[in-house]
C-alpha cells in the first residue's frame, strides 16, 4: 500500500478475501492435526466396549472407511454451500448444534465485552497519566495479580462464596428458559466476573502501555509547554493517537472471552462453544470440531479486521504510509 | 425367598415394588415367591409419597454423544434418561435379581428356549399399545451391526426371537443362560416401538415422556399420565443435566441448584455430610480398577512375576487412603463380598513383600525394569500404580509409570502393554462379568489369559438351574481366576451420590450410582 491511498472500503474488502484464504488454510491444518489424533469417532462412540467387528460397522456408517482426502474435499465444498455436515456423536445436523450454543457464547462474550472494556479503558488510562504515582503502583499490583490468578480459582472462589455461603447467585450458570432480565443477570454474573478478571487486566495494561507511549511523544510536551490542560492533552491529543494499539489490545482480550471461555463454560456449566469444541475433540467429531475451528478462527479475524478499522479512523495517517 | 420381612422393609418398598404389579405371576428361580401388597415407602416419619414436585440431576458426563437411542447408551447419563423414558422386559431389585416388568412372565423348561408373555395394556408415548412385534424389533435390532449397540455381544447368543401370539414372544438362545432375565434387565435392552429409527422424540412406554432434549445440554421429562404402574411416578418433572467437574458438580447440589449428584469424590463427602440439607447415598457395587498383566508380553507372562504383583498391592492402604472407607477390599476375582455367589471360603491375599520378593527371586526378575501405564480414565489407577512403583522398588523391580490422558486411553493403552489399568463396571450377572472380561476367547480378556477349566466351568454355571450348584461352581471360578489370572483387583469401589433431603425415598442399587440410574421412578419430593 506504500504511497497510495486506501480508502477504508476497499482496505476491508482485501481483508475479507485475505480472511478467506486464512479459513481455509486453517481448516487444512485443524483437518491434518485432528488426523494425528489417536483413535476415530467410532472408536470413541463404543469406548470401552469397542470390538473390531462392531468398529468397522459403525466406521461405515459415519463415512470414516474413506480416505482422509475424499473426505476434506466434501466437507470443505458441503461448507461452501452453506451445508456444515452432521455430527458424527449426535447425528444431528452440525449447524442446529452450533445454533443453539453460538448465541449464549456471543451473549456472554459480548456482556463481558460491555462491562469489561470502559473498566479497562477506565484504569488504563487513569494509570497512565497518573503513572508513577501510588495509584498506578496500586493498579499495577492488582492488575498484575489479576493476570497471576488462574481463572478457575476465581470461579471456584467465587461459587464457594456467592452461591454455597451466601447464595445470591446460582453455581450453575444454564440460562432460564424464559427470559427475564433478572434471571438472566443472576445466572451471567459470576461467569462474567471470572471471565472479566482476566481480560480487564490485559486491557488495562495493553492501554496503560500505549497511551503512556504517546505521552512521551514531543508534541505533548509541546502541547504541555503551550498551557494544554492534563485532561485534554491526554482525551485530544494522545487518546486518538493510542487507539490504534488499545484497539488491538482490546480486539486480542475479546477474542479470548470467545474462544478462551472453555474453562469458565466448564465450571459454570454454561453451555457455549467451547465446551462443544472440547466434547468434538474427546467424541472425534470432526464435522462439529472444523465448524467450531472455523467460528473461532472467523472471530478472531473480524475482531482484528474491527480493530485496523478502528485505528485507521482514529488516524488517518496510517492510510497515507 | 432369601430375605425375611424385615430385610424386604429395611429395602425400603424397593424390591416389593417390583413384586407389586406381578402379582401372582412368576419368572424361572422366584416360583413360588409369594406376591407382596404394595409397600408404600416409609422413612419412619409417618409421611407417604406424594405426587409433584420438579427436581433437576446433575450427572458427570453430558456431550453431543447424548442419545435417546437404548441401544447406543454407554454412560451414566444415557442409563439414567433411558430408564426415565422406556420400560424393559424385567428390572432390577436392590438384590440385582431379575423381577417382571413388562414381561409379566419368562418362562423356559432347558434354559434354551424361552417364553416370555407381555403385560397387557400398557402403551406407549404416542398411544400405541405394546405388542409382541415392539419386542421381536427391540431385541433383535442389536444383533445388526449397522445399529452400534452397546449390547451387540450379549444380544449374539439370541438365536431366534418370534412373536407367538398378539403379547406371547419366543426367545430361543444359542446355548443354555439361566441368567436372562437379568440380561434383559440392562438399560440396552428397554423396549422402543417396532420400527424405530429415529429416537428423538424419546417414544418408549416408561415413567416419563420427553419434553426436551438438547444433546451435552439437558433433558427435561414430564410425568407420563398414562404410565402402565398405577400412582407413579410421583414427580412432575425432571431435569437431567452434565457437570463434568466434581467440584462444581458438588458446589451446585450444596447452592440448591440440582437436588442429586452422582460420583462424588470420596474427599467431598465431609461437606455434604456437614450440609444440614445434604445427604450421601454410597453404594457398595461391583465397579473395580484392576492391575492388568498381559500373558502374552514379556516379564508380565512369567506367572511367578504375576504373583509376586499380587502380593505387592497393600488393599487397606487403598481403601483407606485412596478411597476413604468408600470402598470393599478384594481378593483378585471379580465378585464382590456382597454378591451372592461370592466365595467366602477363599482366604484374603495379603500384602507380602517377603514372598513377593521370593516369587521374583525365582523367576530371576530381580532388577528387572518394566513400564507400567496408568490414566485417569481407569479411576485411582494413577495413585495405585504410584504405591505399586514403591512397593515393587522394595521388593528388587523397577516400574516406570507412564501417566496418560483420559483421552483415548481404552483404545490406545488399555490391555495394550505388559502392565496397565482396567476399569470395570458392575454387570447384571456373574456369568456376564466372566463372560465378557475373563473367557479366554472374549475380546475384552484383560491379561489375554487362557485357561480351560474355567471356559468349562463357565458354560456348565450358565446353563445349570440348580441354585446351589451354581453357586459353587461360581465359587471354582473365582478359584482359579484368583490364583492364575493376571489380574490384580485391590478394591471395589463404591458409587456416592449426594442428595438433597427434601427427596425422600431414595436409596440404593448395586448397579450403579442414582439407584442403579433407576431413581426418577422412585423418589418422591417432599417440599
Amino acid at each position: 500500500m506504500s504511497g497510495a491511498t486506501t480508502t477504508l472500503p476497499a482496505m476491508i474488502a482485501k481483508r475479507i478475501g485475505a480472511s478467506f484464504v486464512t479459513l481455509l488454510l486453517v481448516s487444512a491444518v485443524v483437518f491434518a492435526i485432528t488426523q494425528l489424533l489417536p483413535g476415530d469417532a467410532a472408536e470413541a462412540a463404543l469406548g470401552q466396549g469397542a470390538t473390531p467387528e462392531t468398529v468397522a460397522a459403525l466406521r461405515l456408517e459415519l463415512g470414516l472407511d474413506r480416505p482422509a482426502a475424499v473426505r476434506y474435499v466434501e466437507w470443505v465444498s458441503g461448507l461452501a454451500i452453506g451445508n456444515a455436515g452432521t455430527s458424527m456423536a449426535s447425528g444431528l445436523p452440525v449447524a442446529q448444534l452450533i445454533a443453539e450454543r453460538l448465541p449464549k457464547s456471543l451473549l456472554l462474550a459480548s456482556c463481558t465485552a460491555a462491562l469489561a472494556t470502559p473498566f479497562a479503558l477506565a484504569v488504563g488510562i487513569l494509570a497512565a497519566v497518573r503513572r508513577g504515582s501510588r495509584l498506578d503502583r496500586g493498579l499495577n499490583v492488582m492488575t498484575v495479580t489479576m493476570i497471576a490468578v488462574p481463572e478457575f480459582l476465581v470461579a471456584t472462589l467465587a461459587v464457594l462464596l456467592f452461591a454455597v455461603q451466601l447464595r445470591w447467585f446460582s453455581s450453575l450458570s444454564a440460562l432460564p428458559t424464559d427470559f427475564s432480565l433478572l434471571a438472566y443477570a443472576r445466572a451471567l454474573a459470576m461467569p462474567i466476573l471470572a471471565l472479566g478478571f482476566v481480560v480487564v487486566a490485559q486491557m488495562a495494561r495493553m492501554t496503560r502501555a500505549a497511551v503512556i507511549e504517546q505521552l512521551e511523544q514531543p508534541y505533548v510536551e509541546m502541547a504541555l509547554l503551550k498551557g494544554v490542560s492534563r485532561t485534554r492533552i491526554v482525551l485530544r491529543h494522545a487518546l486518538p493517537n493510542a487507539a490504534g494499539p488499545i484497539a488491538n489490545a482490546v480486539a486480542l482480550s475479546l477474542s479470548y472471552t470467545f474462544g478462551g471461555a472453555i474453562i469458565v463454560e466448564t465450571i459454570f456449566n454454561y453451555p457455549g462453544v467451547a465446551s462443544l469444541m472440547v466434547d468434538a475433540v474427546t467424541n472425534r467429531d470432526m464435522p462439529v470440531l472444523q465448524a467450531c475451528a472455523m467460528i473461532f478462527c472467523a472471530s478472531y479475524l473480524l475482531l482484528v479486521l474491527l480493530a485496523d478499522v478502528v485505528a485507521l479512523s482514529s488516524n488517518p495517517r496510517l492510510r497515507h504510509r | 425367598m432369601r430375605d425375611g420381612i424385615t430385610r424386604r422393609e429395611l429395602l425400603q418398598g424397593l424390591a416389593s415394588a417390583g413384586v407389586a404389579t406381578s402379582a401372582g405371576l412368576s419368572l424361572v428361580g422366584c416360583d413360588g415367591r409369594p406376591a407382596a401388597a404394595y409397600v408404600p415407602y416409609d422413612d419412619g416419619s409417618g409421611r407417604v409419597p406424594k405426587r409433584g414436585g420438579r427436581i433437576r440431576a446433575a450427572s458427570l458426563v453430558s456431550s453431543t454423544a447424548d442419545t435417546l437411542d437404548p441401544a447406543k447408551g454407554g454412560v451414566s447419563t444415557d442409563y439414567v434418561r433411558h430408564y426415565m423414558l422406556y420400560s424393559g422386559l424385567t428390572r432390577f431389585d436392590s438384590n440385582l435379581e431379575a423381577q417382571p416388568w413388562l414381561a409379566e412372565a419368562l418362562e423356559s423348561d432347558d434354559r434354551v428356549r424361552w417364553r416370555i408373555r407381555l403385560h397387557r395394556g400398557v402403551t406407549f408415548h404416542d398411544g400405541r399399545p405394546l405388542t409382541a412385534a415392539d419386542v421381536v424389533y427391540s431385541l433383535a435390532r442389536h444383533r445388526k451391526p449397522e445399529t452400534a449397540s452397546k449390547a451387540k455381544p450379549i444380544a449374539a447368543q439370541f438365536a431366534s426371537i418370534r412373536a407367538t401370539g398378539p403379547l406371547e414372544v419366543a426367545l430361543d438362545l444359542a446355548g443354555a443362560n439361566a441368567d436372562l432375565p437379568a440380561l434383559l434387565a440392562i438399560s440396552q435392552f428397554l423396549i422402543v416401538p417396532d420400527g424405530t429409527t429415529d429416537f428423538s422424540r424419546g417414544i418408549g412406554c416408561g415413567p416419563f415422556r420427553l419434553k426436551e432434549f438438547l444433546p451435552g445440554v439437558r433433558t427435561v421429562v414430564v410425568r407420563n399420565e398414562n404410565y402402565w404402574r398405577e400412582g407413579r411416578p410421583y414427580l412432575d418433572e425432571v431435569e437431567l443435566i452434565g457437570i463434568p467437574d466434581e467440584m462444581s458438580r458438588v458446589n451446585a447440589l450444596l447452592s440448591g441448584d440440582v437436588h442429586i449428584v452422582n460420583a462424588v469424590n470420596p474427599r467431598s463427602t465431609r461437606r455434604i455430610r456437614e450440609s444440614p440439607g445434604h445427604a450421601l447415598q454410597p453404594t457398595p457395587s461391583g465397579l473395580y480398577t484392576n492391575l492388568i498383566m498381559r500373558r502374552d508380553m514379556p516379564v508380565s507372562s512369567n506367572p511367578d512375576f504375576v504373583m509376586a504383583m499380587k502380593y505387592l498391592v497393600d488393599r487397606p492402604t487403598v481403601q483407606r487412603a485412596l478411597f476413604r472407607g468408600y470402598a470393599k477390599i478384594a481378593n483378585d476375582h471379580p465378585i464382590p463380598p456382597d454378591h451372592k455367589y461370592f466365595l467366602k471360603d477363599l482366604p484374603q491375599r495379603q500384602y507380602d513383600p517377603e514372598r513377593a520378593r521370593w516369587h521374583l527371586k525365582r523367576a530371576g526378575l530381580v532388577g528387572a525394569r518394566l513400564p507400567m501405564y496408568a490414566s485417569p480414565a481407569a479411576e485411582a489407577s494413577v495413585d495405585i500404580a504410584a504405591m505399586l512403583q514403591h512397593a515393587a522398588g522394595e521388593a528388587g523391580v523397577s516400574l516406570a509409570v507412564n501417566r496418560v490422558p483420559s483421552d483415548g486411553y481404552w483404545s490406545n493403552h488399555w490391555m495394550k502393554h505388559p502392565l496397565s489399568f482396567g476399569n470395570t463396571n458392575p454387570r447384571p450377572s456373574a456369568d456376564l462379568l466372566f463372560t465378557m472380561f475373563f473367557a479366554s476367547e472374549a475380546p475384552l480378556n484383560e491379561s489375554g489369559w487362557k485357561n480351560e477349566q474355567f471356559d468349562q466351568l463357565l458354560v456348565a454355571a450358565r446353563g445349570e438351574a440348580d441354585e446351589a450348584k451354581r453357586k459353587q461352581l461360581y465359587g471354582d471360578m473365582q478359584e482359579i481366576v484368583h490364583s492364575h489370572c493376571g489380574i490384580a483387583i485391590p478394591c471395589f469401589i463404591d458409587f456416592i451420590d449426594g442428595f438433597d433431603r427434601r427427596l425422600k425415598g431414595y436409596g440404593r442399587l448395586p448397579l450403579g450410582g442414582f439407584m442403579g440410574y433407576q431413581f426418577a421412578e422412585q423418589v418422591w419430593w417432599d417440599a
